[in-house]
């Protein structure tokens, strides 16, 4: 267990800098995991972002990247329907980094 | 005397060992012990049966949870988690079926 | 992936959800394996079939409600949903009631393709 400070307020995490509570997420939360995790936040990141809290909120899972690259394909096109794209936004897995700034827990079975 | 099952009809025989072996009182099924008290399921007619006998119970926010709100039996009473702590204060004894 | 060996892999789902692990540890294993692009069919019997129960509400037994992941699978390319026929009918059940679309079989049908699988995992 760990704990980040963002904007006077205290959060738990795992030791993985996962947030325990999804409850607790938020726009600022997501900013400073963003920081921790050095990403600059674009439009194309939140793109991303809000994609994976809407499939959580429907499906009450995180995505496998396979999936969420497909999924992303059929909603946002086939340009940032594949892997160059979301590494590129995400250098160290979409799945990984941007469901740790989606405020979701990490994707079953990615290790 | 009050007797809990958390067991599905279908799946063990806690529900019959307790129905052919206590008197009378109350019954409480919790967990997947709800699944017995809803319509349609092939133990609705031993449960109606039982009724002369026993007060029966489910623990409502089970029900709820297996998305059987809507599908119990006429007869069976709905408690919450206050309810099943008067059902336990309110008799003598308790023997969990497990 | 394209000459790796493609199994059969079969998932017997047999247990309520909530009342044991069971259900829920399933449902993560076929997760899991959905990334290994084999063939895999999940079959619902006996009170296995309530895990597909429409209308799952868990707020009041502050458990996790995964019943919403079984919609996903779709969308993991796992899309082969089996229902036993008489397991649905003596708990009252329609396919109605199930909150994914799947092929209900009789008990022979079940056993039939439980026969033609290379990999069986009970839970």
């Amino acid at each position: 267990m760990a704990n980040i400070e963002v904007g006077g307020k205290s959060y738990e995490t795992d030791e993985e800098g996962y947030l325990v509570d999804l409850s607790d997420w938020n726009t600022d939360v997501a900013n400073f995991i963003a920081q921790t995790e050095s990403i600059n936040m674009t439009e194309q990141h939140w793109e991303v972002i809000n994609f994976l809290r809407e499939y959580f909120e429907e499906y009450q899972i995180a995505p496998a990247v396979r999936v969420l690259t497909k999924a992303i394909g059929k909603k946002l096109g086939a340009d940032k329907g594949n892997s160059e794209y979301l590494y590129g936004l995400f250098p160290y897995g979409p799945g990984k980094q941007a469901c740790k700034i989606a405020g979701l827990p990490k994707p079953t079975g990615c290790v | 005397m009050l007797h809990i099952i958390n067991k599905s009809p279908l799946t063990g025989t806690t529900l019959d060992s307790c129905l052919n072996t206590a008197a009378g009182g109350d019954i409480l099924l919790i967990e997947d012990a709800v699944y017995a008290a809803t319509s349609g399921n092939v133990f609705e007619e031993k449960l109606r049966a039982a009724m002369g006998r026993f007060r029966i119970s489910v623990l409502r926010p089970d029900l709820e949870a297996r998305g059987l709100a809507d599908k119990i039996v006429d007869g069976v009473s709905q408690v919450d988690y206050a309810g099943f702590v008067d059902l336990a204060a309110n008799n003598k004894t308790c023997q969990s079926w497990l | 992936m394209s000459d790796a060996v493609v199994k059969k892999f079969m998932f017997v789902n047999r247990k309520a959800p909530y009342g044991t692990i069971y259900a829920l540890e399933s449902l993560e294993v076929v997760l899991i394996t959905a990334a290994f692009d084999q063939d895999v069919s999940l079959v619902f019997m006996d009170d296995g079939v309530y895990q597909l129960k429409k209308g799952q509400q868990t707020k009041g037994i502050e458990t996790k409600n995964f019943s919403p992941a079984y919609r996903a699978l779709e969308g993991y390319d796992i899309e082969k949903l089996y229902v036993d026929k008489e397991s649905l009918a003596v708990r009252g059940l329609t396919e109605d009631d199930l909150l994914v679309d799947v092929a209900v079989l009789s008990r022979a049908e079940m056993g039939a393709l439980m026969d033609e699988q290379d990999v069986v995992l009970s839970f």
